[in-house]
């Protein structure tokens, strides 16, 4: 009676009654949970997921109209034939200015280590943000074809040719993404995170034939263009939309995205596991 | 019946940094245990050990009988934690808060959502379940903490100063959540730097310096340990201090001193000793402007248990800690 605000509802269990069983597939509830944690954030914050949106018209914008004429012959060639490339920049961008650098800031909060002691898969919460970013490589995408089609672009296969391009460059963002994440979780000051994070951009994006052929870079920068997988994943882009070969890259480009998930996911699991 | 939980000598260290130096913890079910300790003392170390967040590197602590390193699993399902920093998401509304967690524990959202509201309720927050935790109070915010703590039902909740940075006045709103919490039978550890704050909601107070227990009572026997109470006056009129000091000391029966300018403490034992100085400071004729009763400070609690100030361990140079 004296405390009506306690007294009101009694809770039907127990302190410590046994636990909720765990459902079939808990750690993909509980990273789906967490993924819906973050998208809730970026619905209530739009201006987040701006750079989403700004770096690709800049990119298009910048290397059409300034580089097009040049390397290109003419702006609307060059932009046929970069488009993919920068399709695949675009998406990259997005989830390596986030998810690092979010995941960075956010561990130093109390909350994580709420999650870390609750009874969920230690590998949830970093799953559930690499999840979330899907939000960010869709705008990204989205923005290149639209701002692309305003310029002039035009997919040269079929729609669904175009739909897998995009999938194929989204799930090579996510699976690079790990590599971001680790960094967070290694590297305790996020500004340092991201410094790295920026500086990356430059060898895995240039050392690409986006900007000019191959065959025009100096020899050492040409070696590194034949094994970076982000030059895989644009080869695989561009057979995508406008012809050309396309399976071997689309085929090189999957098992890259396999292949840096099933080192860097686990590895970034146990960086978190051991960080206090 | 057994302890919910249970930690023997635990040893932690950062570096060269001695947090913990072997502390021993333990409460009975439907027990609060307050651990009363300056910044630095080892609390949130001790606390980060038991919810499983941090090994230590030397003895052993358990829950409901499970070990928290190699059973830490099965102890998350029993614990629930509210940190030292607000562990609650500003972005999210305060529903959206205890529901994710609520999923976190394989509740379905359908059974999230009323479990959740029902303890928005309970901490106050119905009115203000829409609401984005930004915008929150910091008692809000301490409230919803306390509430997300909850959702699993824990066995043991464990408060990292609950208090700390709160007005004095939001405090007897936290206090009366927290006396609540262990109605269901759970235990609650609470950290905290108020000896006042052990005192009105701890069953059993452990003090801690530097990573070691240096006390360990209720709250009755570490007052008497103390010595009692501190009755605080200010008059109305600053020039009759000295007339004041003059009541205290008789009430007192030793000398009263003078923290401040224009406030006269002395320190009392006896339960009259209130009710003597309001009568001798009417028959006096002196106005009083504020008059408190009022516990003794951490850091009285510390010089008469230790013969210093509640310092910080950077402050007092790692001699302790070499001798360990
Ligand atoms: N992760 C850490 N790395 C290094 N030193 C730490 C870390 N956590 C705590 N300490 C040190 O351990 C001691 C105890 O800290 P803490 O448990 O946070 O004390 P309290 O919560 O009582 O203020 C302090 O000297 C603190 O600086
Ligand atoms: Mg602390």
């Amino acid at each position: 009676m004296s405390d009506t605000v306690t007294t009101t509802t009694t809770a039907p269990v127990r302190a410590g009654a046994p636990p909720i069983p765990a459902r079939r597939g808990a750690l993909l509830w509980h990273s789906l949970a967490l993924a819906r944690r973050n998208l809730a954030k970026i619905r209530r914050n739009p201006v987040s997921i701006g750079d989403a949106v700004l770096a690709p018209v800049l990119f298009l914008v910048v290397f059409v109209y300034m580089f097009g004429g040049a390397v290109g012959g003419s702006t609307h060639a060059y932009l046929q034939r970069t488009l993919p490339a920068i399709l695949v920049l675009s998406a990259i961008m997005a989830g390596m200015i986030a998810t690092g650098v979010n995941l960075s800031i956010d561990i130093k909060k109390g909350i994580f280590d709420r999650f870390r002691s609750l009874p969920i898969g230690r590998s949830a919460p970093l799953i559930g943000s690499v999840l979330a970013d899907v939000v960010r490589y869709l705008v990204a995408v989205a923005t290149v074809f639209v701002v692309g089609f305003l310029m002039g672009f035009r997919v040269q296969t079929s729609p669904l040719a175009a739909l897998a391009a995009a999938g194929v460059t989204i799930a090579f963002g996510m699976a690079l993404s790990w590599v971001w994440v680790l960094l967070a979780m290694v590297i305790r000051e996020t500004t340092l995170v991201q410094t790295i994070v920026s500086l990356s951009i430059f060898p895995l994006a240039f050392g690409t034939d986006m900007v000019a052929p191959v065959d025009t870079l100096p020899g050492w920068l040409q070696a590194w263009a034949r094994v970076n997988p982000i030059e895989h994943t644009m080869a695989a882009s561009r057979g995508l939309l406008v012809g050309g070969d396309t399976a071997v890259p689309v085929v090189e480009s999957l098992l890259w995205s396999i292949g840096l998930v099933a080192v860097f996911a686990p590895a970034a699991v146990v960086a978190y596991r051991r960080r206090t | 019946m057994g302890n919910v939980f249970e930690a023997e000598g635990l040893v932690k260290r950062f570096g060269r940094t001695t947090a913990l130096a072997g502390i021993d913890l333990a409460a009975a079910p439907g027990s609060v245990l307050g651990v009363l300790g300056p910044n630095g003392a080892g609390k949130t170390t001790a606390v980060r050990i038991l919810a499983t967040l941090l090994a230590p590197d030397e003895g052993r602590a358990t829950v409901a009988g499970h070990d928290v390193v190699r059973d830490a699993p099965r102890v998350r399902e029993l614990i629930g934690l509210t940190g030292q920093y607000a562990s609650v998401d500003e972005d999210l509304t305060a529903l959206e808060n205890l529901v994710l967690i609520g999923q976190l524990l394989n509740l379905r959202r359908r059974e999230a959502r009323p479990r959740a509201r029902q303890l928005l309720a309970r901490f106050g927050l119905g009115e203000v379940a829409g609401r984005k935790v930004a915008t929150f109070s910091g008692g809000m915010r301490r409230r919803l903490d306390l509430a997300a703590s909850m959702i699993g039902n824990p066995a043991v909740v464990y408060l990292d100063e609950p208090t700390t940075g709160l007005d004095p006045g939001k405090r007897g709103d936290v206090w009366r959540m927290i006396r609540a919490m262990t109605r269901d039978g759970g235990a609650v550890l609470l950290t905290t730097q108020y000896l006042e704050e052990a005192d009105a909601l701890a069953d059993d107070i452990v003090v801690i310096d530097q990573g070691r227990v240096i006390a360990h009572g209720t709250a009755a026997q570490l007052k008497a340990l103390v010595g009692g109470h501190t009755i605080e006056v200010r008059p109305a009129d600053p020039t009759r201090l000295a007339d004041v000091i003059t009541v205290l000391g008789t009430v007192a029966g030793h000398r009263a001193e003078t923290p401040r300018r224009d406030v006269a403490t002395v320190q009392v034992d006896g339960d009259g000793a209130l009710d003597e100085t309001v009568r001798r400071l009417r028959a006096a004729g002196i106005g009083v402007a504020e008059l408190a009763l009022r516990l003794p400070s951490l850091d009285e609690v510390f010089f008469a248990l230790t013969g210093h100030g509640a310092q910080r361990p950077d402050e007092s140079g790692t001699s302790k800690e070499d001798a360990a």
